[in-house]
């Protein structure tokens, strides 16, 4: 009963249903507003951008559709809209840092009058005669989208948008042919997994469904716990069906009844609309009980990760789930042939299992006509710091890390210059100028010390300090480190140990030999990929960036000017300006006191060095300085009467 | 004070109890119960170790290894503001530090730690996804990006206008009942 004909009538129904829903709305005339409301979107405001387009619109008289979608990934722009008003004349344009204010104004000028504002305007999203497109713009045209290709059109709380996108098309086909032939197609496109390690999907697929064993499971790693990486919530947030698909066809490959969807209980949002998005599927037909009259059944479940770091780990994962705390085991055997329960299991990242719909509906061919010949298809990256254009990219493999921070992303803000890329999270490197011209693929990143990792990438200006950074991420992988490994344990904590002491200007001579030796060992004597990688971020700052070490340990300075106990701001009395009280206000510690010619000075002993008076000092004046070491700092004596005054406000 | 502390802490046993009947004794049960726990409570009351180790027949020592070994797991109530600081990557290159330690001032607390009125709390976290507003600070269920030291203090103050205002309002509907 179950033939191809059957399977591809059921779906053609249930696709026929959600296009012609499409083409309904696409028939309606009224202007289409579409709102990102992912996190990073509420949080910039979105949900009072969107309650003031629908008081404009209903004050006004006016008839539009409010459309909430998920994250684009141009997080520098949010809250952003686009704005889809076919009988103006105009293409859809998208519009950005979209404020109420703004909103009522474009329903009042453009909605109503027909006026798109154009010094509004950020550009239009398709090309045509009269706005300047996006598409000319390098963080468009740069940018390949596979995994994010729908995130921003659709609404991930409604399935049918997804189907009318042509999704869930690739596992209906999938099924249409045996299982054997989705894993061949997987291994032909050389797929990697995006979790980190770059393992090869496919081989990963046969071996479990070569194991032995009834049961198996298949689970999609939504653990994400690098402290600074956000774009597998964003997924699951914008788009959930793409990555529940792939895990679709993964069981199908491997023939598993159940699948699991590992979430990080942090992210509310994502274990809501992916649960939601289950619910959805099941109804449709496309989960549960013989698939679309095929005889594959599958029940997907959420299981939500308690927030350990380790636990994205694969093996530790497992041992979550069953209830334990999150160590590590020994592989082999590897989850594909004993996992949860001692079924055999597969474990796929987000990004992974997103990335297999496309393929199975495209081919293999054409997935491997994107990117570089080891590492084919897309890699995502969050890109945040110093940059001007921070948020998510999918950009074909082989991309410099030039190309990536100087055009994709805007180059670096305030016109400073670059210092460092940090990539990879915890578990990465950073690295400094000379290798931007690296192509980002598996293998370069890892020839220059750094790694994919979690695809978390942090673009540092002169004004970072590299020590502090890793001092930073040995802070985190020292706190995480489950404690099974001695080495691990121990290892970490004299690495964090020394790397306070330079970073509070103690360091001592020999101490980044220290820290060289003792990292070498770490990697050597951690079994997992936590212990093996956690000294990556101080090996590879101690080897590129040395002379930063020295300036800390020999000279108590720090070139960033990042490391409080090293540095001391100080206010140039020739510069200041008499009466201005910018400084005083805004010192959280009443250390800024006036001076008896009504100039300003810092009180080097309360002083918290938190910057807020360079911050409000006028630029006219600019007449608070930074520097290290702190003895450079002139000293301006505080008048008595002036610290008598301070207490007894503040008591 | 004390008192009404701890009838809330038997109500909360209570209804421990009640959810557990739900729940069958499979090891792999015993991160969603205290996640369940703590989403109905928001935190592990000390004896609802006990009572969960009762339920699954294994020692309290057990439940509470597992329960300490991950970051989601509270042990004392949060405040009725709970504060997250974030300092995850992007934050701390954007100096949230000092953020954290402006609210440990101004709160009187230490991250970890819930106010004596339980009014607030003050936790870090890593990462809530808005890297690019850097440093971020969530109160409540509010995400407020490019924070300052110098916004610290004006945050506390709306906070506690919106308690007078509400605890007026109260007042006022109070009266008008009586
Ligand atoms: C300490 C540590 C943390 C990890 N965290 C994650 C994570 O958050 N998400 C993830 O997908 N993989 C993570 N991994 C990698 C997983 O162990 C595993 O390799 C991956 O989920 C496999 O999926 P893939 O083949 O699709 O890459 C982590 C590994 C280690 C050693
Ligand atoms: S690091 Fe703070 S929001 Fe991402």
């Amino acid at each position: 009963m179950s033939s191809p004909e059957t399977i591809r009538q059921r779906f053609a129904e249930i696709a026929e249903k959600a296009g012609t829903e499409k083409a309904a709305a696409a028939g309606r005339t009224v202007p289409k507003i579409h709102i990102g409301m992912a996190t990073c979107g509420i949080a910039s405001g979105a949900l009072e951008t969107k309650a003031a387009f629908e008081e404009a619109v209903a004050a006004q008289g006016l008839e539009a559709e409010i459309h909430p979608v998920g994250c684009i990934g141009h997080c520098y722009a949010e809250p952003w809209v686009i704005i889809d008003y076919p009988e103006s004349g105009f293409p859809p344009i998208f519009y950005h840092e979209v404020t109420p204010g703004k909103a009522k104004m474009l329903t009042k000028l453009f909605l109503a009058e027909g006026d798109p504002r154009f010094e509004h305007v950020y550009g239009a999203t398709v090309e045509n005669e009269m706005i300047p497109s996006v598409t000319e713009f390098p963080r468009f045209n740069k940018e390949k989208r596979l995994v994010m290709e729908k995130c921003g059109k659709i609404d991930p709380e409604r399935i049918e948008e997804y189907i009318a996108e042509g999704g869930y098309g690739g596992f209906a086909q999938a099924l249409e042919g045996s299982p054997d032939a989705v894993i061949d197609t997987i291994e032909d496109a050389r797929l990697r997994g995006r979790g980190g390690a770059g393992f090869p999907t496919g081989r990963k697929w046969r071996l479990a469904r070569e194991a032995q064993g009834e049961e198996k499971v298949v689970i999609c790693n939504a653990d994400e716990g690098d402290p600074g990486a956000y774009m597998d919530r964003t997924l699951l947030e914008s788009n959930p069906h793409q990555a529940l698909e792939g895990l679709a066809i993964c069981a199908y490959a491997v023939g598993a009844q159940k699948a699991v969807f590992y979430v990080r209980a942090e992210y509310p949002l994502a274990v809501k609309i992916i649960t939601q998005a289950i619910e959805q599927a099941k109804e449709a037909g496309l989960l549960g009980e013989k698939i679309l009259g095929s005889d594959f059944s599958l029940e997907v479940e959420v299981f939500q990760g308690s927030g350990a770091f380790v636990c994205g780990e694969e093996t530790a994962l497992i041992r979550s789930m069953e209830g334990h705390r999150g160590m590590p085991i020994h592989r082999p055997p590897y989850p594909s042939e004993k996992g949860l329960g001692g079924k055999p299991t597969v474990i796929n990242n987000v990004k992974t299992l997103a990335t297999v719909p496309p393929i199975i509906e495209k081919g293999a061919d054409w997935f491997k006509s994107i990117g570089t010949e080891n590492s084919p298809g897309t890699a995502i990256f969050s890109v945040v710091g110093d940059v001007n254009h921070p948020g998510l990219v999918e950009i074909p493999t082989g991309v410099t890390l030039r190309s990536l921070i100087f055009e994709v992303c805007g180059g670096i803000a305030k016109k400073k210059k670059f210092k460092a890329v940090q990539i990879g999270g915890p578990s990465g490197g950073c690295l400094p100028e000379e290798f931007l011209d690296t192509p980002i693929d598996f293998d370069s990143l890892i020839q220059a010390g750094a790694m994919m990792g979690s695809g978390g990438m942090v673009v540092m200006d002169e004004d970072t300090c590299v020590a502090d950074v890793s001092r930073f991420f040995l802070d985190f992988t020292q706190k995480e480190s489950c404690g099974k490994c001695t080495f691990c344990r121990i290892g970490t904590h004299h690495l964090l140990e020394i790397l306070e002491r330079i970073t509070e200007g103690e360091g001592k001579e020999g101490d980044a030999e220290q820290l060289e030796l003792l990292s070498r060992e770490i990697v050597k004597g951690s079994l997992c990929g936590l212990g093996r990688t956690a000294p990556n971020p101080v090996l590879t700052s101690l080897q590129y960036f040395k002379e930063d070490y020295d300036a800390h340990i020999h000279e108590k300075r720090c070139p960033g000017m990042m490391c409080r106990p090293l540095i001391a701001f100080y206010i140039d009395l020739e510069k200041c300006a008499r009466g201005c009280d910018a400084c005083v206000g805004v010192c959280p510690v009443d250390a800024v006191f006036t001076t008896r010619t009504r100039k300003k000075g810092i009180d080097q002993e309360l002083c918290v060095k938190c910057g807020e008076c360079v911050v409000a000092c006028p630029p006219e004046y600019d007449a608070v300085k930074k520097v290290s070491p702190p003895h450079l700092a002139p000293v301006i004596e505080r008048p008595p009467e002036t610290r008598t005054e301070s207490k007894k406000e503040s008591s | 004070m004390d008192e009404t502390i701890q009838a809330q802490e038997a109500a909360i046993l209570e209804d421990i109890g009640e959810q557990l009947k739900d729940y069958d004794q499979n090891r792999g049960s015993l991160i969603p119960i205290l996640q369940m726990i703590q989403q109905r409570h928001q935190y592990l009351p000390p004896d609802s170790i006990r009572k969960v180790a009762e339920h699954m027949e294994i020692p309290s020592s057990e439940v509470y290894g597992v329960a300490t070994f991950y970051n989601q797991f509270r042990f004392h109530p949060p405040g009725k503001n709970p504060i997250k600081v974030c300092l995850g990557t992007a934050c701390h290159v954007r100096a949230a530090d000092v953020i954290l330690e402006n609210f440990e001032r101004k709160l009187g607390i230490k991250e970890g730690q819930t106010s004596d009125d339980r009014e607030f709390s003050l936790e870090r976290v890593a990462c809530v996804g808005c890297c690019a507003l850097a440093p971020v600070a969530v109160v409540g269920e509010t995400i407020h990006g490019h924070m300052a030291p110098s916004k610290v203090e004006g945050l506390l103050m709306r906070i506690q206008i919106h308690k007078e205002m509400a605890e007026r309002e109260k007042e006022k509907e109070k009266n008008e009942q009586s």
